[in-house]
């Protein structure tokens, strides 16, 4: 290994540029906002319902939460440090002033045009070839919805979580909360307080999504944090796939990102899940970057089958938990994920499965790659309860270490209480090889193109999941971040 | 009779163990020449050296076709015309091996200024060279080496050098571990792709590989310099009385 790590140590001001050069989404756009003051109170709490034109019983629902919050401390298990964060502050709504009319993307505001285009991502319909329907979030607020009329035709409804609130108030109150109650956690707790927008996703029974959903969250406005919120029900017999991608501008400190996402696959429902999350680590030096700490689940019930694909390269932190509650027989719950960590990053991620139902079974693929100094934790539950009577679970977490000063790190927890259960679990870490990297040199073979393609044979069996119009994005996102890794 | 090789008094050690020590060898354009010698002669280290990998202090002077070979890397080298088959070819999970063979390929191709091969192309320029080394298609879906048996890994070798074609084969101990009838494939594999400009450096233990793969010269090398050199018979006695003989040639 002395190679890379003589390159690593050797190269420093390369490996600078390559920084430098790495994160291409951190611009700032000037876009003028609509900010609540900073801090958070019950005050603050009415004042983002109010501007929202919420109904009571949403406006309730959040004191509730905040309430709870109150009494809720900051979790201490995570395997990183955090300085202490002040709430007090943050702001907690930030939206852009130019209100967009949903109907005709022609009147999005030309700067969020312009944001969206250097993002690479088109908001008018005309120029989408691809068949993917976009819901544009920037800070707080949804800013576009791309196809919202082929998809009503089906009777699909996507849309932003504020229009979902103000459109279809009966579905949004009978499905909120349903599956991550606002006590599950701190974060949780505070994002059901002072969310402020996010997609919805409705497909009715039977209705076979004929679109690839997508959200796009960007954060612009300084000091904010973002806790958007996200509802994806699929009736019986339905079937969708969601993907969401995510950047931010370079800012010297630490933005939070505290989103809750919700999955409820009713009887024979198909919900595949995919994230390709980018935002902005922090400079090489460790030095700002967002701490993207998220609360995913879904619900599977009979025969459903809930699937979190998810490709983690920015953030500098990471710590989140896409998990399933397996809870009606036979539903099938999937977690793949890669994660990437370079420089300061640090992921603390995993995924629980619950299973209740009969003959319930679970995947957990998990690919960790560290480079620099930077730290991968796979951290996982496996519970099976009594009444899970067949439950399978197959468990693979892999770690792949490029340099000597990384970490890599392996925490599964299996509860197994019904003994017909079959629980597998495998792991290994390893390092890029010395002997790997020389035979594909031998070959005439780049050491840069042999580290990627080292990383991208490690990552196949998740990459595989992503919907086809992603793969090649999340390997051009893999390249971009591995360029730095090497001398 | 143009050398394709020199090497002048080349020395090598690792973590201040001195493995070779003052080897001189010339390899002409043309010739396959096989090196044998008792374990821990410095066989696999010159091998190793001459491929450019790390974790050697090397001093001394090689030269390929006139140019130094030891300020080159190893992709440099490798686009220069060397090639290695490895006695341990690694395994690298989740990567097809067409996708890394194509990809070796161009990367040459691409530093001899010749235009690189689609997916196609490649299929039809890889065709007729498995056969030589009695491949299934099949093959080319699996990824590099993984679950390869030790036959398999060795064919692979094989089909790599017929597919990058070099000016310098080096063969260490592609004959290890194989079985009578993989160790036969081997040997013709590596036997047809004999070129008037291609030279070959065969390493080897056994006698066996070079019946086949008749060799023009054979070397003894042993405490790290060429201690005696000859034509095919030598290789034969060495298999019949071992190393034992050069001992006693070096006391007299």
């Amino acid at each position: 290994m002395t190679d890379l790590t003589d390159a690593i140590s050797g190269e420093k001001s390369q490996i600078e540029q390559f920084a430098e050069r790495e994160y291409r989404y951190g611009f700032v756009s000037d876009i003028e906002a609509d900010v609540v003051p900073r801090g958070l109170n019950e005050d603050i709490i009415r004042l983002i319902s109010s501007k929202k034109d919420e109904p009571e019983w949403l406006l309730e629902w959040r004191l509730q939460a905040y309430r709870a919050w109150t009494t809720m401390t900051m979790p201490e298990w995570q395997m990183f440090h955090l300085d202490p964060i002040d709430f007090q502050d943050m702001i907690y709504y930030a939206a852009p002033k130019t209100k967009p009319k949903l109907e005709s993307m022609d009147e999005v505001d030309p700067e969020m045009r312009e944001m969206f285009d250097k993002l690479g991502i088109s908001l008018a319909e005309q120029k989408r070839l691809s068949g993917v329907a976009v819901d544009a979030v920037v800070d707080s607020a949804s800013v576009a919805t791309t196809f919202r009329k082929q998809l009503a035709e089906v009777g699909v409804i996507f849309c932003s979580f504020s229009a979902a609130v103000r459109d279809h108030p009966d579905l949004v109150r009978r499905y909120l909360g349903s599956v991550v109650p606002f006590r599950d956690n701190f974060f949780s707790a505070l994002n059901s307080a002072v969310f402020s927008d996010g997609s919805f996703c409705f497909i009715p029974k039977g209705v076979k999504c004929p679109m690839e959903l997508s959200t796009y969250f960007r954060m612009n406005q300084a000091d904010t944090g973002q806790f958007e919120r996200t509802l994806i029900v699929a009736e019986e017999g339905a079937s969708v796939s969601y993907l969401e991608g995510c950047t931010a501008p370079k800012r010297d400190n630490n933005q939070l990102h505290a989103a809750v996402v919700e999955i409820l696959a009713l009887d024979g429902a198909d919900v595949k899940y995919s994230t390709v999350q980018n935002w902005y680590p922090g400079d090489a030096q460790g030095k700002g970057g967002i701490h993207n700490f998220v609360t995913k689940r879904g619900k599977a019930m009979e025969n459903a089958k809930i699937s979190w694909t998810q490709v983690e390269t920015g953030s500098a932190i990471t710590w989140k938990y896409p998990s399933v509650i397996l809870q009606g027989d036979n539903s099938v719950g999937e977690f793949y994920s890669v994660a990437l960590t370079t420089h300061y990053q640090v992921a603390d991620t995993g995924t629980k499965m619950t299973h209740i139902g009969k003959n319930t079974s679970s995947t957990i693929v998990s690919k960790g790659i560290a480079t620099h100094v930077a730290q991968n934790v796979y951290r996982g539950l496996v519970k099976v309860l009594r009444s899970a009577e067949g439950a399978r679970n197959f468990t693979q977490c892999d770690s792949l270490l490029i340099g000597d000063s990384c970490g890599a790190h392996t925490l599964p927890y299996i509860e197994v209480k019904n003994s017909s259960a079959q629980v597998e679990h495998e792991a290994y870490t390893s390092k890029i090889g010395e002997d790997q990297l020389f035979y594909c040199r031998q070959r005439g073979i780049s050491e840069e193109d042999a580290v990627s393609m080292i990383v991208h044979g490690f990552c196949r069996d998740v990459f595989k999941e992503l919907p086809m119009e992603y793969v090649v994005e999340a390997r051009n996102l893999l390249n971009m971040k591995l360029e730095g890794s090497i001398g | 009779m143009t050398a394709l090789l020199e090497i002048e008094g080349l020395t090598a050690s690792v973590e201040g163990k001195q493995i070779l020590r003052g080897l001189d060898l010339e390899l002409p354009v043309g010739e396959v020449h096989a090196i044998m010698g008792p374990n821990g002669a410095g066989k696999s280290t010159l091998a190793n050296v001459l491929a450019g990998r790390d974790g050697y202090e090397v001093a001394g002077s090689v030269r390929l076709a006139g140019a130094d070979l030891l300020e080159m890397s190893p992709e440099e080298r490798a686009i220069a015309g060397v090639f290695l088959a490895f006695q341990y070819p690694v395994e690298i999970p989740g990567v097809g091996n067409s996708y890394f063979l194509r990809t070796a390929l161009n990367a040459i191709r691409k530093a001899r200024g010749e235009t690189p091969l689609d997916a196609i192309d490649f299929m039809a320029y890889t065709k007729a060279r498995m056969a030589l080394v009695e491949m299934d298609p099949s093959f080319l879906g699996r990824s590099v080496n993984e679950g390869f048996s030790g036959g398999e890994r060795k064919r692979n070798e094989i089909l790599q050098m017929a597919i990058l074609e070099p000016r310098l084969a080096i063969l260490d101990e592609t004959d290890s571990g194989l079985d009578i009838d993989a160790l036969r494939i081997v040997a013709q594999g590596a036997n047809s792709l004999r070129r008037d400009d291609r030279s070959m450096l065969v390493i080897t233990h056994h006698q066996r590989l070079l019946d086949e793969l008749v060799p023009d010269v054979v070397h003894v090398l042993a405490e790290g310099r060429i201690v005696k050199s000859g034509g095919p018979e030598l290789a034969v006695a060495l298999e019949e009385s071992g190393y034992g003989i050069l001992e006693l040639e070096g006391s007299r």
